[in-house]
């Protein structure tokens, strides 16, 4: 139980940091309605390019920013598939996810793992900040909690503003009725290759923090990473899906989702000892769980309807 | 305003479930026409309503709304000039949408799309002006989701945003074919007041011939991808259903008229 308890800061900011994955993924999967693949590719792109412009004695802030235009250029990817080619939405973020494999590999060097040592760059998080915060040899504002916080809460305070205008209700609009959009004069699929550009602008953004976090960009980082996405989203809708109304508190939701994500992850991993390679079963069992349960819940109610139990 | 010009459109060509779904079409609508259609299953009074919206594309032929060609023109681009109202209520609106947003999207209609705020405290004023003439009391819910309202509800909504910028043209496909008697006569009361108010040229497909009568100053019968009866002015005032009845039989040669057309 100590274990866990000292473990758990570690969890929290780790959280946060897929958080920005997972309100990426929220923006493709709950209003364009598609589920992207892409991010599991981005992700790791996001890293790459970060560690690679750092590296080359580039500022912290361009590599995040050049993160953030690879992972656009991910976007747009996919999204040329899907409208220019007729594609359908999940076969063309599969397609990307794979080809981009390969071009994080290049970005690297042809390495599939670069690591980026703390003590030569100055970066924005790391896990060692943590425990310097934590022995009092650094200022508590550059504890990787508090910074990712301050930086998700722009994030989401940006898109707040984004999906109120004209242009963002629009790219609303596409995912929540696409005939309503284009009898509306709405060019659904320029809306639709806008909004995979930006998820994963905001997915490779949380790729660059997680490898300076880490303290290296890996090949395999983004490994599903749709799934922790969604399971963010999941958990983020059942425990506050009745109080938070407002669509900047349902992105809040989302992220503080992908910090319950990793304190559950972070618990079973101290407590119950097992084996860490049995995690990724386990994620993705417990996502189809909660995937399921409104269907359930629907053929169950209507099982009952038929017998006559329930009026 | 509208015309069409040997319109040709077949689907699933070369194929055992081949349709050739307009027959060489020709109709000419003039500004301030109120045309009503009717015609049985599959005459392709629906595939005309959606060539014309630009649904998909014709295989040949020519349309012009307006005096613009607008025959290459996709869907989106089109709707600059058109309203459109669809026979399911669930397919004009954006369910998770409030009833306001979806005014600010159908307001933009034509429009570029920028960064500017989606709804202003003025457009919110409009909009409750506009919900008033509907009388469904819908004014005072304009953050409710559009979901939570009934089909006939959403249907006249679906019709003030389709007349929210005028259009050149609007498209009626059944738009009342999904409600039940009372709630459709309310919505087709709505639109003629809205149409006689805004002077607007519209197509309007129905299954009832009644309607078809009652509305509008010209009416024309589908029959197999063509306009096989065409009536207008004082004609059209002194026609009766069975009148009809016996028109199109004489127009298709053959007294095979659908159940549901004569029923309704």
């Amino acid at each position: 139980m100590t274990s866990f308890f000292n473990a758990l800061p570690g969890a929290v900011a780790q959280g946060l940091i897929w958080g920005i994955m997972a309100i990426g993924v929220y923006i493709t999967y709950k209003l364009l309605d598609i589920a992207d693949l892409t991010v599991d590719g981005s992700f790791c792109t996001g890293a790459a390019t970060c560690v690679v412009l750092v590296m080359a004695g580039n500022s912290v802030w361009v590599g995040l920013l050049g993160a953030a235009l690879a992972g656009a250029l991910a976007g747009l990817a996919t999204g040329f598939f899907h409208t220019k080619c007729g594609i359908p939405a999940i076969l063309s973020g599969i397609l990307t996810q794979l080809g981009l494999w390969s071009v994080n590999l290049a970005i690297m060097g042809m390495k599939a793992n670069l690591p980026m040592n703390v003590n030569n760059y100055k970066l924005l998080v790391s896990l060692r900040y943590l425990q310097e915060v934590q022995k009092g040899t650094r200022p508590f504002y550059q504890h990787p909690i508090f910074v990712v916080c301050l930086l998700t809460l722009a994030i989401i305070a940006v898109l707040y503003w984004f999906f109120g205008t004209e242009l963002g209700s629009s790219i609303r609009a596409t995912g929540a009725n696409g005939n309503m959009a284009r009898a509306q004069g709405i060019n659904t699929n320029f809306n639709k290759v806008l909004g995979l550009a930006l998820s994963n602008a905001l997915v490779a953004l949380s790729g660059a923090l997680l490898c300076q976090y880490n303290g290296a960009a890996d090949i395999n980082m983004g490994r599903g990473a749709i799934v922790i996405g969604l399971a963010s989203i999941i958990i983020g809708d059942v425990v506050f899906g009745k109080l938070f109304r407002n669509f900047g508190l349902k992105l809040l939701a989302v992220s503080i989702g992908a910090i319950i994500y990793y304190i559950v992850i972070q618990f079973v991993i101290s407590t119950l000892s097992i084996n860490t390679n049995y995690m990724k079963l386990i994620s993705s069992l417990i996502v189809a769980v909660f995937l399921a349960v409104p269907y359930w819940q629907q053929t169950y109610t209507h099982k009952k309807q038929k017998e006559g139990k329930v009026c | 305003m509208l015309k069409l010009e040997t319109v040709w459109k077949t689907f699933n060509p070369g194929t055992v479930n081949e349709k050739t779904a307009l027959h060489g079409l020709n109709l000419h609508m003039q500004e301030g026409d109120f045309v009503t259609v009717i015609g049985g299953n599959g005459a392709g009074k629906s595939t005309m309503l959606n060539a014309i919206a630009g649904v998909f594309p014709v295989d040949s032929g020519k349309i012009t709304i307006g005096g613009v060609d607008v025959t290459a023109l996709p869907e989106y681009k089109r709707a600059k000039y058109i309203g459109r109202v669809f026979q399911d209520p669930m397919m004009g609106t954006a369910a998770t949408m409030q009833i306001e947003e979806n005014l600010a999207l159908a307001a933009r209609r034509g429009k570029p799309r920028t960064l500017r705020p989606g709804i202003t405290k003025a457009d919110r004023e409009f909009y409750q002006e506009q919900l008033k003439i509907l009388g469904l009391g819908l004014e005072n819910r304009m953050t409710a989701k559009v979901g939570l309202l009934s089909g006939g509800q959403r249907q006249a909504l679906t019709l003030l945003m389709a007349t929210l910028q005028k259009p050149k043209l609007l498209l009626l496909d059944e738009h009342t074919a999904a409600l039940d008697p009372k709630t459709a006569a309310k919505v087709l009361d709505a639109t003629q007041r809205i149409v006689e108010k805004d002077h607007l040229t519209t197509l309007m497909i129905t299954h009832n011939m009644r309607d078809a009568i009652a509305y509008g100053n010209r009416l024309i019968m589908m029959y197999d991808g063509q306009i096989v009866v065409d009536v207008s002015g004082e004609e059209k005032k002194n026609l009766t259903v069975e009148h009809l009845l016996n028109l199109f039989s004489q127009a298709s040669g053959s007294d095979e008229v659908s159940d549901k057309m004569v029923l309704s």
